[in-house]
């Protein structure tokens, strides 16, 4: 995939004590793409995944994302970019509208552009009967999509999910991809962490962590070609096997 | 979306406003919350308004009148009149106003010796004896100040008009605390208060997190007895309040000066049963609540608060209106408190204080036989 | 008599405004490897509780070995092994300590039913003096069973034993589960991944509180109702739209590297042809089609409409 790169890093390393979490990774990402980020607990992901969002400072080595430095520019990161995960995305105990509200508001929108997007956001997923309900009351799958649209409300270039999917049933995990190639469709960049293996093949490219280095970096069928499997769920267990982490 | 290089100051401003909301909806949606800061200052506001006062009235006291002259009746007259005094008049000996003080039933004891205007009309000078119950010093200053005010007002009142200095000399005897000394008050205080709070608070919390973490779930499928779960929890709080109880009470012996009069080992066996009573009170409380926070609060509200203002040791109970009076005496810290100072202070020994234990006895077994009873051996 | 049964279970929370268990029965046989199969919020978790008498059925009954789960509770409680959803261990004591302790619990010792948890302690041996709260996932599941085993239960519960954590562990926890299945424990299991539905002998998939199928996963991939087709093109999420908008097709739904496809007409070569041609129109390239045998995952999707 060409074009723009919005994700750059050059030997991101990350290091606590003399434990290194994560080893001198070196990759890209491109505008629109949808980048799956894999591993095994312990590999290192979600140090990496933290270093990328501008949540925490790397050891050594560069990175930009979406054209700002990883250290010096932590806060113009944070605000180019959304981030869902399956522990935390919206307030429970606020309604829907609310969180939308609220969310609009920390990124600065105008009350106008706020007021017209969350009308067309709660159409597009049919919460109209629901927008003045808590939270709390919706289902987890309905959770999940107004989550994921809820972070990327603002348009930001790139958006991070932590394992979006977890627990969810296979309907709602389906409409949630389609969110998710909608979103890349638009132009926005989608980096994100998974456990189904099925989800890696949506992925545009896939990169697997081991032990805190990148093991592969490819298409789904290029990884496929060269651990002569027939699924994802065989290239990771291939590569994840001989990991030493697994303590 | 276009993003300006530099964000502008409206748009800080409009962020921190969205936080200030949110924060407000987080507020007002937590009712339980809410209830208690709300409610909790117009309690304080009521209690120390009109409820809590260091102002001492209608204190029980005694005359001892051997005289029963125009004087003394005099004198006795206007301690009467006198809000600060409710008088009962006895002629008392000397082994019965020692009794009198044991039981704490009085505060403070007037005596005329006979033949006393006999004495100012021809010496010029009488005498008048002021016993004080000192083991609170302050009450017994303020009485025995308020006494002797009124009865230098008599002596005024005498001399007016006449050239002759008539003197009516005031003993004052400070029973049990001759020295004054303020740690006879608030060391027994203090220790109801660190042992009880201690107790029930730990122990609460220390159920309540096993629920929370979910080990509780798996203790409950299996064939132990998930009650022994909680005694076992209580255990090691009872003796770290030994260890505080055994601090406390060196540091008030060699550091403060306060000496023990009466027997160790009974103060000990008491502070037991007084442990055993909070940790009691903690159970309860884990029955309630299923979250720390929650245990965490009760726990604190339950013990501190009341501790602190219905056990008698900052506020004296006699001056409450009878509302709370009633109420002091289901908090269990009273009831230690009354103990403690009769054995530290008085030296008295366990025929003192039997009906002060038998009400800690019976609060043990009360709170210890809800909390069995309400104690879950399911999840709901 | 089968070791665990249920007879149309209902249980609702909030005072009967949220309904998590609808009706539900099903048994368990002895030594059998069951699978309770359903998302977050189906009513697994409740239901593993009320088995394991941790909560009260609003309706229905149910027994284990025999014992009613209301009634006969503590006998129950002596001989199931249950872990719960999430790791519920001490996190300051030591795999050794908890171990001991468990066994304790269950008045027995480590060793006396050491064969029965030795493939798996050995894994996590070399750090037994670690503090549990430092383990990594896969490494905390194997503590957990080894706490649920240690007094030889005869029933297992395992709530989500596999939820959070990677690939690699879950087939490694799968193999143990079998090896445990061999020795006679009957063990019910539940798990929101699909694909673990075909390790067990028997599954229940369930779905808002109701059991919508009750078998052996094969037989309940042989009674998917349609043909299933596998297709797949140069663009996938294109081709997803597309066919949609294809007269003609009565599902279709992501699947990895291929599309799952039913049709809903019998004449089923000519409307494939039909499709493709459709395709090609829209510049698709490097289309293939072919049948494809059912997933559980298939199953449970057309379960829920």
């Amino acid at each position: 995939m060409d074009g723009k790169v919005v994700i750059a890093t050059d030997k991101l390393t990350k290091r606590f004590g003399d434990f290194t979490a994560v080893n001198e990774i070196t990759f890209n990402v491109f505008e629109g793409e949808i980048f799956g980020f894999l591993g095994a607990n312990g590999a290192g992901k979600t140090t990496a995944m933290r270093m990328l969002c501008g949540l925490s400072i790397p050891t050594s080595g560069k990175a930009t994302i979406a054209g700002f430095d990883v250290y010096k520019q932590t806060e113009k990161i944070k605000r180019n970019i959304g981030y869902m995960s399956q522990k935390f995305s919206l307030y429970e105990d606020l309604t829907v509208l609310e969180n939308i509200r609220f969310y609009g508001g920390i990124y600065g929108m105008t009350n106008s552009k706020i007021k017209s997007k969350s009308d067309e956001l709660i159409a597009k997923l049919g919460l109209e009967k629901e927008a003045k309900k808590l939270v709390k009351s919706l289902p987890l799958g309905w959770k999940q999509k107004l989550a994921f649209s809820v972070a990327i409300f603002h348009e930001p270039k790139i958006v991070f999910l932590d394992e979006p999917t977890g627990g969810v049933d296979p309907v709602t995990r389906r409409q949630f991809w389609d969110l998710i190639y909608a979103a890349a469709d638009q132009g926005i960049t989608v980096f994100v962490t998974t456990h189904y293996m099925d989800e890696a093949e949506y992925c545009n490219r896939i990169s697997m962590m081991v032990d805190g280095s990148i093991a592969a970096l490819d298409t789904p069928s290029v990884l496929k070609k060269q651990f002569a499997a027939q699924t994802m769920d065989e290239v990771f267990y291939e590569l994840a096997r001989g990991a030493k982490r697994g303590e | 979306m276009n993003w300006p290089e530099e964000q502008k100051e409206e748009n800080k401003m409009k962020q921190f406003i969205s936080f200030v909301k949110k924060e407000f909806y987080h507020v007002f949606r937590d009712r339980k919350t809410l209830l208690l800061l709300f409610g909790m200052p117009v309690v304080q506001i009521v209690l120390f308004g009109f409820a809590l006062t260091n102002e001492i009235k209608n204190s029980k006291i005694v005359i001892c009148d051997y005289s029963k002259d125009i004087s003394t009746r005099a004198i006795i007259d206007k301690l009467e009149v006198s809000k600060n005094f409710e008088i009962k008049q006895a002629n008392l000996s000397n082994s019965e106003i020692e009794k009198a003080f044991k039981e704490g039933t009085i505060k403070l004891v007037i005596v005329f010796p006979a033949n006393f205007n006999y004495d100012l009309n021809h010496q010029n000078k009488a005498q008048v004896q002021i016993i004080a119950d000192a083991t609170d010093p302050n009450t017994a200053t303020t009485l025995t100040m308020y006494a002797s005010n009124i009865i230098a007002d008599y002596q005024r009142q005498l001399i007016q008009g006449q050239n002759i200095p008539l003197q009516i000399e005031t003993e004052m005897r400070m029973i049990y605390n001759p020295e004054l000394k303020g740690t006879t008050n608030f060391v027994p205080g203090v220790m109801a208060l660190v042992l009880f709070l201690i107790s029930v608070l730990m122990t609460s919390v220390s159920i309540v997190k096993e629920k929370e973490s979910g080990t509780m779930e798996i203790l409950l499928v299996s064939p132990f007895n998930p009650f022994l779960v909680v005694i076992s929890k209580a255990i090691p709080y009872f003796f770290l309040s030994l260890i505080n109880l055994t601090v406390i009470l060196l540091l008030s012996v060699y550091l403060l000066d306060m000496p023990i009069e009466g027997s160790i080992l009974l103060l000990i066996a008491e502070s037991s049963l007084f442990i055993i009573t909070a940790l009691s009170f903690g159970l309860l409380i884990s029955t309630l609540t299923s979250s720390q926070q929650a245990a965490m609060l009760i726990s604190l509200m339950g013990s501190l608060l009341p501790t602190m203002m219905l056990t008698g040791f900052i506020f004296p109970i006699e001056n409450m209106p009878k509302a709370l009076q009633i109420i002091s005496n289901i908090v269990p810290p009273k009831w230690y408190y009354i103990i403690a100072k009769s054995i530290m202070i008085k030296g008295l020994g366990f025929s003192a204080i039997w009906k002060e234990t038998l009400i800690l006895l019976g609060m043990t077994f009360f709170l210890l036989f809800v909390s069995i009873k309400k104690f879950k051996t399911r999840l709901a | 008599m089968a070791d665990v049964i249920l007879q149309n279970i209902t249980k609702t929370y909030n005072k009967g405004e949220t309904i998590a268990v609808k009706d539900v029965s099903f048994s368990v046989e002895k030594g059998e490897l069951f699978g309770l199969i359903g998302p977050d919020g189906a009513g697994k978790t409740s239901i593993f509780r009320m088995l394991t008498t941790l909560l009260l059925p609003d309706g229905g009954n149910g027994s284990v070995c025999g014992f009613d789960i209301v009634k006969d509770y503590k006998a129950i409680r002596e001989m199931v092994g249950y872990m719960p959803g999430r790791f519920s261990l001490y996190q300051d004591l030591t795999v050794e300590e908890n171990l001991s302790f468990f066994a304790t619990v269950f008045k027995t010792t480590i060793e006396e039913n050491y064969d029965l948890i030795r493939d798996i302690y050995i894994q996590i041996e070399p750090f037994k003096n670690r503090r549990a709260g430092k383990l990594s996932g896969g490494m905390k599941q194997k503590l957990a069973l080894c706490c649920a085993l240690i007094h030889r239960p005869i029933v297992l519960f395992l709530d989500e034993p596999t939820t959070g954590v990677d690939t690699v562990s879950r087939k490694e926890f799968w193999e143990m589960l079998k090896r445990l299945k061999s020795l006679g424990i009957t063990i019910l299991v539940s798990t929101p991944y699909m694909d673990e539905a075909m390790l067990c002998e028997r599954i229940a998939l369930i779905q808002n509180g109701e059991i919508m199928s009750i078998n052996t996963p094969q037989k309940i991939i042989s009674e998917y109702p349609k043909k299933l087709y596998a297709i797949k093109s140069k663009n996938m999420s294109h081709l997803l739209q597309d066919i949609r908008q294809f007269d003609g097709i009565e599902s279709c739904n992501s699947f990895g590297e291929n599309h799952h496809i039913s049709f809903n007409d019998d004449n089923e070569l000519e409307i494939q042809q039909k499709l493709i041609a459709f395709l090609r129109a829209k510049n698709h390239q490097q289309i293939e089609l072919k049948p494809v045998t059912p997933t559980i995952e298939d199953c449970f999707i057309k379960l829920m409409n």
